[in-house]
This record gives C-alpha cells, sequence and structure tokens, in this order.
C-alpha cells in the first residue's frame, strides 16, 4: 500500500553534525517539480500544437468563443475543489443545474424581471447546497452515496416539472451573464470565472477557512480535537458547492437561453476530471486552486483545438478519460523506479 | 423475530408491501405472468447489481458497467453481422468485460489510482470506442440474425432464458460468496484491509478479481441487452451505472464496504424494478421515476446508517450536569 518508509534527508544530516535545514528542497526547485508546474507545461504544449494544427485557433475571438467550453465548469470546480480537498463529494452538481435553471424557468412564466430570475437560480442552487449539507454534515452520511441521491432526486424534480416540454422566452436582458462582453473579448463569463479563481484562491490559500478544510481532509478526528468545527465547515462546503451550481445554472440558462431537464447532464463528471487534473487528491488533504485553473484552461483548449480540427465530442471525452488516468498514473509510475 | 432484523428480510418485506398496495387498486399487476415480465425486466439490473456489490464489498466502485455493457453490447452486434455463431460470441463477449474489467483492477491494483478515478476515465473511454469503432452508427434489429435475437426471450419451464441467466447468477453468487475462500476474501478486504493483508489476502489481487467478475457481467449482459431490445448504439444504457448503485445502496450494501449480500443487492435491484413497472400501471409519469429513486437512494442510505449506528460512550461530562 504505502510506500515503504525512507529517512530523510534531514536525519543524515544531523547525524554528521551539520544544522539541520529548515526545507529540504529550495522553494523554487519545490514549486519546478510540483504538479501546477507539469500543468503549465502542458498547457503550454497543448496551445502550440493548437496553433499549428489549425490557422483559426490564433485569433482573440475564437480564443475567447473557446472560453465558454471551460467557464461554466470551472466556476463549479473551485467549490467541488474545496469539497473534495475536505475528503467529500459532491455528485449532484448537473442535477443542481438542470432543478436552478427549471426554477428559473417558472419564474419567468410567472413573469420575474432579470434580478429576480438570478436570485431564484442562485437561492436554488443554495437551498439543494443545504439539502446535501444537512444529509452529509449533520446526519453524517457518506456523500458519494448521499449524492447520488440527490443527482438523481434534484433532476427528477425538472423531469416532473417539465417532462418532455422546454422553457424557452428569456427576458432580453438575462441574455448578457451567458452572451455578454464586459470588455472587448472580454465576456462576462470570462470575468467571472478570473473573479472567482481570486476569491477561491484567497479563501483556499489565505484563510482560517482554507487552512480547517486541508486539516479535515487530512485528519478530520484531529481537526475535530484541534477545536475546528468539522461539521459546520462540511456543511458550508456544501452550501458553497450548491451556490456556485447556482451561479453556473445562471450562465448556462442564460447562454442557451432555454431549459430542458436535459441540461448539464453528465456535467458532475468533467468538473471532479477538472478538479482530479488540476492535482487535488480525490482521496482529500491535497491540492491547489492555481492548479485547477491551469486544468480548466487545459481541458478547454483541448476541447476547442479538437472542435476547430472537427473532431466529434465524444472523441473528446476519450481523450479526457485518457488524460485523466495518464496524469495520475504516470508519476505514480515513475515514482515508483 | 430476529429473522426480521435481517436487511433481507425488511427489504423483502417493503417490497411486499410495495406490490400489495400496488394489487389493490390495480390486481392486474400481481398476475404471475406480469410479476415473470417484472423480474425478467429487472434481470440485467440483478445481475449488475451483483457484480457492483462485489466491487463495493472492496472498498472499491466500479462507474463503468454500463458503459462496458455497451461496448460489450456493440462487439456482440457486430460480431454476429460479420457471420460468427452465437456459441462464440457469447463467450467472447463475457472475456472481452472481463479484459476491461482487468483494466480497471490492474489500474486500482498495480497503479494505485482510486477506483472512482479510473473507472469514471474508462466510462468515458469504452463509450467512446464504441463510436469510434462504428462512427455512431447504430445496429439494427434487421442487421441481427434471428437466432441472435431469439436466445434471451426463448422460453424455457415458462420463463424467459435471460429470467433464467439472472437466477442462475444468484444462486452461483450467493454461493461463491458465502461458501468459497475468494467470497470471503471480498468481505476481509472491505472489512478491515490491514486485518486481511495479516491473513495472506493480497488486497490489491481482491479488488482486481473483483473489477474482472464486474466487468464478465457487465460483457454477459452487453449481449442480453443488445439481443433483447435488438439495436444496438453508442448510448445505450446510458447512466445505467447509477441505477446498478442505487440498487446497491437499497440492498444495504455498505458503500464503507465489508458489508453486504447477493440477496441484497437482488432484492435492491428488484424494489427498483417494481417501482419502474409500477408507474405507468398506476398512472403516473414516467417522468417520475427518477424522483422517486432519488428518494428511495436516500431513504435506504439514511436507513442503513441508523442501523449500523454504534453508540459512543461519553467520557467528558458537560460542566453544567
Amino acid at each position: 500500500m504505502s510506500a515503504p518508509a525512507t529517512p530523510p534527508a534531514a536525519t543524515t544530516a544531523s547525524t554528521t553534525g551539520r544544522i539541520l535545514p529548515n526545507r529540504l528542497q529550495s522553494p523554487l526547485a519545490r514549486a519546478l517539480r510540483s504538479w501546477e508546474a507539469l500543468l503549465l507545461v502542458v498547457f503550454v504544449l497543448v496551445f502550440a500544437i493548437n496553433s499549428f494544427a489549425s490557422p483559426y485557433f490564433l485569433n482573440a475571438w475564437n480564443l475567447s468563443d473557446a472560453t465558454f467550453n471551460f467557464t461554466e465548469k470551472a466556476m463549479i470546480a473551485f467549490a467541488m475543489a474545496m469539497l473534495i480537498i475536505a475528503g467529500e463529494i459532491d455528485l449532484s452538481v448537473a442535477s443542481i443545474i438542470a432543478l436552478a435553471s427549471t426554477a428559473m424557468g417558472l419564474a419567468m412564466t410567472a413573469g420575474a424581471g432579470v434580478p429576480v430570475l438570478v436570485l431564484v437560480g442562485l437561492g436554488t442552487g443554495l437551498l439543494c447546497g443545504v439539502v446535501n449539507g444537512v444529509l452529509v454534515a449533520r446526519m453524517g452520511l457518506p456523500s458519494i452515496v448521499v449524492t447520488i441521491g440527490t443527482m438523481s432526486l434534484f433532476r427528477g424534480i425538472s423531469y416532473i416539472i417539465l417532462g418532455d416540454q422546454a422553457f424557452t422566452g428569456y427576458p432580453k436582458g438575462f441574455g448578457y451573464f451567458g452572451q455578454g462582453y464586459v470588455w472587448w473579448v472580454f465576456s462576462f463569463e470570462l470575468v467571472l470565472f478570473a473573479v472567482l479563481a481570486v476569491a477561491f484562491y484567497l479563501l483556499l490559500h489565505k484563510s482560517t477557512f482554507g487552512r480547517a478544510v486541508y486539516a479535515i481532509g487530512n485528519n478530520a478526528t484531529a481537526a475535530q480535537f484541534s477545536g475546528i468545527r468539522v461539521a459546520r465547515v462540511r456543511f458550508l462546503l456544501f452550501l458553497l458547492t450548491g451556490l456556485m451550481s447556482g451561479v453556473a445554472a445562471v450562465c448556462l440558462t442564460s447562454r442557451l437561453g432555454s431549459t430542458r431537464p436535459s441540461i448539464a447532464t453528465g456535467m458532475e463528471l468533467e468538473v471532479v476530471t477538472m478538479v482530479v487534473l488540476g492535482g487535488i487528491s480525490i482521496l482529500g488533504g491535497s491540492g491547489t486552486i492555481p492548479g485547477v485553473v491551469l486544468a480548466a484552461l487545459i481541458m478547454g483548449l483541448v476541447t476547442f483545438g479538437f472542435g476547430l480540427l472537427n473532431v466529434p465530442g465524444i472523441v473528446m471525452s476519450i481523450f479526457l478519460g485518457l488524460l485523466l488516468i495518464s496524469v495520475i498514473a504516470v508519476p505514480r509510475l515513475l515514482r515508483r523506479k | 423475530m430476529s429473522i426480521l432484523k435481517s436487511r433481507e428480510a425488511q427489504l423483502a418485506l417493503a417490497i411486499a408491501i410495495l406490490t400489495a398496495g400496488i394489487a389493490l387498486r390495480f390486481p392486474a399487476f400481481v398476475t404471475p405472468a406480469n410479476l415473470a415480465g417484472v423480474f425478467n425486466d429487472t434481470s440485467p439490473l440483478m445481475i449488475l447489481a451483483i457484480g457492483q456489490m462485489i466491487v463495493i464489498l472492496t472498498k472499491c466502485i466500479d462507474l463503468s458497467v454500463a458503459a462496458n455493457l455497451a461496448l460489450c453490447g456493440m462487439v456482440a452486434a457486430l460480431m454476429n453481422g460479420a457471420g460468427v455463431p452465437l456459441a462464440l460470441i457469447v463467450p467472447a463477449v463475457v472475456a472481452l468485460g472481463a479484459a476491461l474489467g482487468a483494466v480497471n483492477g490492474l489500474l486500482v491494483w498495480k497503479v494505485g489510482i482510486p477506483s472512482i478515478v479510473v473507472t469514471l476515465g474508462t466510462m468515458t473511454i469504452y463509450r467512446g470506442t464504441i463510436f469510434l469503432m462504428t462512427a455512431g452508427k447504430w445496429v439494427n434489429a434487421h442487421q441481427m440474425t434471428a437466432e441472435f435475437k431469439a436466445l434471451p426471450r426463448a422460453s424455457l419451464l415458462g420463463l424467459p432464458v435471460m429470467s433464467w441467466v439472472a437466477i442462475a447468477l444468484i444462486l452461483l453468487f450467493a454461493l461463491v460468496m458465502t461458501r468459497t475462500a475468494l467470497g470471503r476474501a471480498f468481505f476481509a478486504v472491505g472489512g478491515n484491509p490491514h486485518a486481511a493483508v495479516y491473513t495472506g489476502i493480497d488486497v490489491g489481487r481482491t479488488q482486481c478479481a473483483a473489477f474482472v467478475l464486474s466487468g464478465a457481467l457487465a460483457g454477459l449482459v452487453g449481449y442480453l441487452w443488445v439481443a433483447r431490445y435488438a439495436v444496438a448504439y453508442v448510448d445505450i444504457a446510458g447512466g445505467f451505472e447509477l441505477d446498478v448503485v442505487a440498487a446497491c445502496v437499497i440492498g444495504g450494501i455498505s458503500i464503507a464496504g465489508g458489508v453486504g449480500s447477493v440477496g441484497g443487492a437482488v432484492l435492491g435491484a428488484i424494489f427498483l424494478g417494481v417501482i419502474k413497472n409500477a408507474l405507468p400501471v398506476i398512472g403516473i409519469s414516467p417522468f417520475w421515476q427518477m424522483a422517486i429513486s432519488g428518494i428511495a437512494i436516500l431513504l435506504a442510505v439514511a436507513f442503513n446508517a441508523s442501523q449500523s449506528r454504534v453508540k459512543g460512550r461519553i467520557i467528558l461530562k458537560p460542566a453544567e450536569a
């Protein structure tokens, strides 16, 4: 199971009477050998290959279009990353999008304006997060099963409401969230993605809440005994994931301009793939937001590049599946030698 | 009374009450012919739930079963189209399913990647492979030989062959799980991996064996599915892996590993099968099915937890007391 313990370099150094180093590697060497550095190399490679493969790739507007491939998924992936670091998972995110989108559709048919629509979308997401949070954090049920259940329940409610129908005809101003541009080629979604990336970076890496998330993921019992309110942190993380799914629902519904109960089917798997590709350990306890950002960019570029080459979507999904397994397998196999 | 404490008895009782409730208003639902039809319709779910149960027992999860099923089903249809005799097709797709399961198992065992990541990846790869083989084309009923389509539906002693296959596999795996060293090893690995190592069980190899079994069953169901519905395309059984996991959870199989039984998995599948088949009878739109099975999963997992919760002793009393 675990690798045989090798004596750390510091122990041998101390026996020969030298000073114990504070760090075994310089920060720069560590950064260069990190997962994020590897992702950066992959990103540059994908970018370069794409530029050679298609003459249409290096165009500001085309690249801007490409960002829609990942922005909505990445918004959820930030929250999902924190959830997975804390040792939990939420497979219901795509179903939350369906339910939130359906709720917005209902509000629209009741004559709600744009601000109300957005609030309904975010509120529904938050409510779904509360349901998951209560079941997992308060009742202590395993998150993977609970969210498989709520995944079926949330989308099931959408199917009950909509059946084989669809909501269309959202008000004109509502289109801004998924189709509008803040400035030049920078879409609202792209700007929101960047803002959220910074916000989640600060939350996970620069706040006590973030430290608590890592502590829980590494050892929940020890975290409890060191005074972290484990159940509350877990509950808040589910709330946050629900809320971000609501945000993604607003953007996606606005971009598509319609709601069907099958909206965003299978997106939970793409979000989890993005998070794991970003170097978040599925077992919890480690990973960073910059890793997730890079993974989002890589997945977006790969999808876009394949799209320019007229590769069908399902072939891209094979590639992403292979990418997911190989990025985890290759370092593990290399480390073994 | 102790028999009522077993999960299987409670679930059987729940299914009986559910069926009786439907029968009160719709007596036609409980005619032997209709119940046999429900059983036959649920056979693929039962067979896959047995495989999934074994994987979950060893603390893993196999999300690639439905994709494996679809790929093996398509291969069966293509082999049939190429004139391969049925006697060769069935063993071939079982072997292919086992091989695809072994890919999952080896990645878990030899590379040490968590099973959820492995099967999330192979799920898209296996389904994508169908597209690569067929370019998205369907294999339709008229492209299949009569013999190929007839086998699962052929009647034997009043039941279709597909039902008999399910019954045979239920009995076989009930024996394997309770009467063989391999069967006990699955429980040992999930119940306490460290203790399993000390008793001489190779944890990784046992997990790999579970994936191979789950894959082989998926391969077999792949043929049965394609032959019964007489169509093969990329998206058959899409999302079916969740039904399979749901059947296991409802059947009392603990997602933490080590707890479960063949009977539980089968009854969990039958529970979902009865609901699915009853909805059109009692006049509820099939669109309700998803939400109902979601609620069933949540109730089952809450019930599992309430039964297995060990009461801890309070050693630090509150200050006021």
